[in-house]
């Protein structure tokens, strides 16, 4: 109960007039940036930094902890609308909300993206806030081969829970490894497959390859059809938003999942961008309306949504209170708090206890704020819709290019990108999916790292996947997630006495 | 107008050229080699805020991060933008070891130093609850361990490598190196008792030691370091020994400087070695240091670059004899 004291002076602390006004000026700001591709939030934390030198640190802490709420929300925006990631953990969100734009029903996808954004983020500030200490120290349990498990489980959830061909699920994830591979090894410290391009040392940036492969294809297919528009018109007010809420209850099962799914990724750290995949697929697994998934459904946006912002808020833990950044966004925050002289880790809520839960109470507000200001812009965003799409497609791709070129100010990025459009686009066309190879890419050098830690220190043995309970729950978990889609299938088809049995078990190997 | 003039003044009485001294016409790039949120960041972004808050520069300062290929990315950057006398780049040893690790083209004789801002030490760190009190104790847990004792570090064939390198050594016996990608994750993984050791920098540790979840043994540097306000357990980072007073022979300490590209003028390197004087000069940069345990060591002109020839030859004896020298 003392906690609940210290945050209601926090709540004192947030809600002075000058510190709500770096609340709207930073929830502003960082929907900005997450709506340009490319900038981001760690860069826009990055870039605003220096301002904040000689501020207060809990007014400085609130204005750019602002920052990454309002980039949380932005990174939606062109996800739903031009099917464009804003960040990388907005790329689920393409996959039913892209669909639903194109349906005419741009506002709905984005009422409800932005509402789930903010029922993650509060299951996220609420665990932060109740169960910090305890939650803390369990992060600590987790080595290279726990870190290993959750990255399994997550390839795993996505393998077995897909409905589309396991086969093309399991080549477009070996692509996307492939890819992760290139540059520097961090284990050996070797530079791989840079056939001595110093453009290709930087590996392959998720972003730029998200840009073409989502964005630059989905425009060289709407080109291919004539440029025909495909959003229908539809009346769009505000009373749109309340219509979309009226019928969120109905998916209580899939919020209370994902923002679980979420907490527990952003704590282990296993980040946003997990996350939002893991949430997206298990959602689609147990959804009764599963199969509709991919073509428009508002579960498919309130899942990846939800477990993303979960996960997002719940980083911000480790970084108080063990001085781990879960994101890099966190990362360049914590660097931010060591420049204002509060040193990260398991003193900072002894010592600095009016920061630390003024930024809890801060996370709170900026939430709200950040949830008002973004479902008022939603008639706006979603009028962008109604322009024809001969005027749009240029602009998205000046944007794109934009983007591309200054995530590391190189020509050549701009050149990768319109590569990937035209991958993007042969997958299409050949009913690959393209989401395993973007986990596998975003994961991959992650799981891969982890992997060969375990093994160095274990001497070589793989026992050290079975290690203990929670390493050996993970990898069980892997495993269950792995073989359920396969094995319902079976089922099933050994119901219906169809030849497709062989062919699901074959792909699942 | 005033700023301008104070500038100019000072620049006249710090050194001797002649009264045409170079301004900056256009904002200055701080390309850092490494991510964000690291000590190389750190650094930079409170040297950026330092000149900003005093008005030390009348154009604004932008910091970018190139970490790309251990560093290599921001590297070859400067060495591609040689003449441009709007960019730095933040230095540590990585100057010397990347090109000797990726048999990259790079050579730090094409850069144009400015100065040597401080050195940062390396510690060798335990969890808190390890029996071990001395680097004695831990070097003889080691030579009974099989498997092998985990020591993680940052990154592979770099600073930590060739800590854990020269410790097996002097001791003669074998650790199994666990590279991370940051010294952060190296503690974090301590404080969970992944790993049996780390060789982190003081600035890596400390939450941890002041969370009470890891203890330092002993520091790798001739000398002890000279902060003496209590950090921890009542200790401080001056009451840590020297690794070679507990039997461990092993050294080493690395710079942390400013370069900027090659082929600038005489007049430009002395318009940022005086900025780099004026701001190691100034409270917030002793702070910066004291907080980071950084070893004060700020040198330009010659004495930097005699220092920087010496410490290229060390490294390349030293990467050599680890065999992390790419063939």
């Amino acid at each position: 109960m003392e906690d609940l004291s210290s945050l209601i002076a926090g709540f004192q602390v947030a809600l002075s007039w000058h510190n709500v006004g770096f609340m709207v000026i930073g929830v502003v700001l960082g929907i900005i940036v997450g709506v340009l591709p490319g900038l981001g939030g760690p860069n826009g934390v990055a870039i605003l930094l220096p301002l904040t030198f000689g501020m207060d640190p809990t007014s400085a802490i609130i204005l750019l902890s602002s920052i990454y709420w309002g980039a949380l929300f932005g990174g939606a925006i062109t996800s739903i609308l031009f099917n464009i990631p804003g960040e990388a953990w907005s790329v689920a969100t393409t996959f039913d909300g892209y669909p639903m734009a194109v349906q005419g029903k741009a506002a709905e996808a984005l009422t409800a993206a932005f509402t789930a954004s903010f029922i993650g983020a509060l299951s996220g500030v609420i665990l932060i806030t109740f169960v910090a200490p305890l939650v803390a120290s369990f992060a600590l349990r987790f080595g290279p081969a726990e870190f290993f498990a959750v990255f399994l489980l997550t390839f795993c959830s996505f393998i077995g829970m897909g409905r589309e061909n396991r086969a093309k699920i399991l080549a477009s994830l070996c692509i996307g490894f492939l890819l992760a591979a290139v540059g520097l090894d961090s284990i050996s410290g070797d530079l791989r497959m840079t056939f001595g391009s110093t453009e290709l040392m930087r590996g392959f940036d998720f972003l730029i390859v998200v840009i073409g492969l989502f964005g630059v294809s989905e425009i060289l297919l709407t080109v291919e059809e004539g440029l025909v528009f495909k959003g229908k018109q539809a009346t769009i007010d505000l009373k749109v938003v309340l219509r979309t809420w009226a019928g969120l209850p109905r998916y209580w099962a899939t919020l209370v999942r994902s923002s679980l799914v979420g907490m527990w990724m952003g704590v282990t750290p296993g980040g946003a961008i997990a996350a939002s995949f893991m949430g997206y697929g298990l959602a689609k697994r147990f959804s009764r309306r599963g199969a509709n998934f991919g073509k428009g459904e508002i579960e498919g946006v309130l899942a990846p949504e939800t477990a993303a912002h979960a996960a997002g808020t719940s980083a911000l833990l480790p970084m108080l209170a063990l001085g781990i950044p879960g994101s890099a966004t966190a990362a360049v925050l914590l660097g931010g708090l060591l420049v204002w002289g509060l040193q990260p880790g398991p003193m900072l809520f002894v010592e600095q206890k009016d920061f630390v839960w003024g930024l809890i109470a801060s996370m709170y507000l900026g939430n709200l704020a950040g949830l008002i200001i973004v479902l008022a812009t939603v008639p706006l965003f979603a009028a962008i819709m109604r322009i024809p799409f001969s005027f749009v497609a240029p602009v998205i791709l000046i944007v794109c290019a934009i983007g591309a070129y200054t995530i590391s100010n190189s020509i050549f990025d701009i050149w990768l990108m319109l590569i990937f459009g035209i991958i993007g686009y042969v997958f299409k066309k050949l009913d690959y999916p393209l989401a395993p190879l973007v986990l596998a890419l975003v994961l991959g050098d992650r799981a891969e790292d982890a992997f060969r830690q375990a093994l160095l220190g274990s001497g070589g043995s793989l026992g050290v996947f079975f290690a203990n309970g929670l390493v050996t729950t993970l990898v069980a978990l892997a495993m269950i997630l792995l073989f359920w889609g396969p094995v319902s299938d079976l089922i099933g088809a050994a119901r219906r006495r169809s030849g497709r049995a062989g062919k699901a078990a074959e792909a699942a190997e | 107008m005033k700023q301008h003039w104070l500038a100019a003044g000072a620049a006249l009485a710090a050194v001797t050229t002649p009264a045409l001294a170079w301004e900056p016409t256009k904002a200055i790039e701080i390309v850092v080699p490494f991510s964000a949120g690291g000590a190389s960041d750190q650094m930079a972004r409170t040297m950026q805020g330092i000149i900003q808050k005093n008005n030390l520069t009348s154009q604004p300062i932008i910091v970018v991060n190139k970490p790309a290929a251990g560093g290599a990315e921001g590297m070859l950057d400067i060495q591609k933008a040689a003449g441009d006398p709007h960019k730095l780049i933040t230095t540590s040893s990585g100057i010397f070891m990347t090109p000797m690790a990726t048999k990259l083209p790079l050579n730090w004789t094409e850069y144009t130093p400015i100065a040597m801002m401080a050195q940062d030490s390396f510690v060798l760190w335990v969890n808190a609850k390890a029996p071990y009190q001395t680097a004695g104790d831990f070097m003889t847990a080691a030579k009974a361990a099989s498997p092998p004792l985990k020591i993680g570090g940052t990154s592979s064939k770099r600073e930590d490598n060739l800590i854990v390198f020269g410790m097996e050594k002097a001791g003669g016996v074998k650790f199994a190196y666990i590279p991370h990608t940051s010294g952060g994750q190296a503690s974090t993984q301590l404080s969970g008792n992944h790993i049996d050791a780390s060789t982190n920098n003081p600035a890596e540790d400390v939450a941890n030691w002041r969370g009470g979840a890891t203890r330092p043994i002993c520091v790798f540097s001739e000398q002890k370091m000279t902060y003496s306000t209590p950090v921890a357990d009542g200790k401080s980072w001056a009451d840590i020994p020297t690794c070679a007073s507990q039997g461990l022979n092993v050294t080493y300490q690395m710079l942390r400087g400013m370069f900027m590209p090659g082929k600038v003028t005489k007049e430009q390197q002395a318009f940022y070695v005086n900025l780099f004087k004026k701001v190691s000069e100034t409270p917030e940069w002793k702070d910066y240091l004291a907080r980071s345990a950084l070893v004060p060591d700020y040198r330009d002109g010659e004495a930097f670059v005699t220092f920087l020839k010496a410490d290229e030859e060390k490294h390349a004896k030293l990467m050599g004899e680890a065999g992390f020298t790419a063939k």
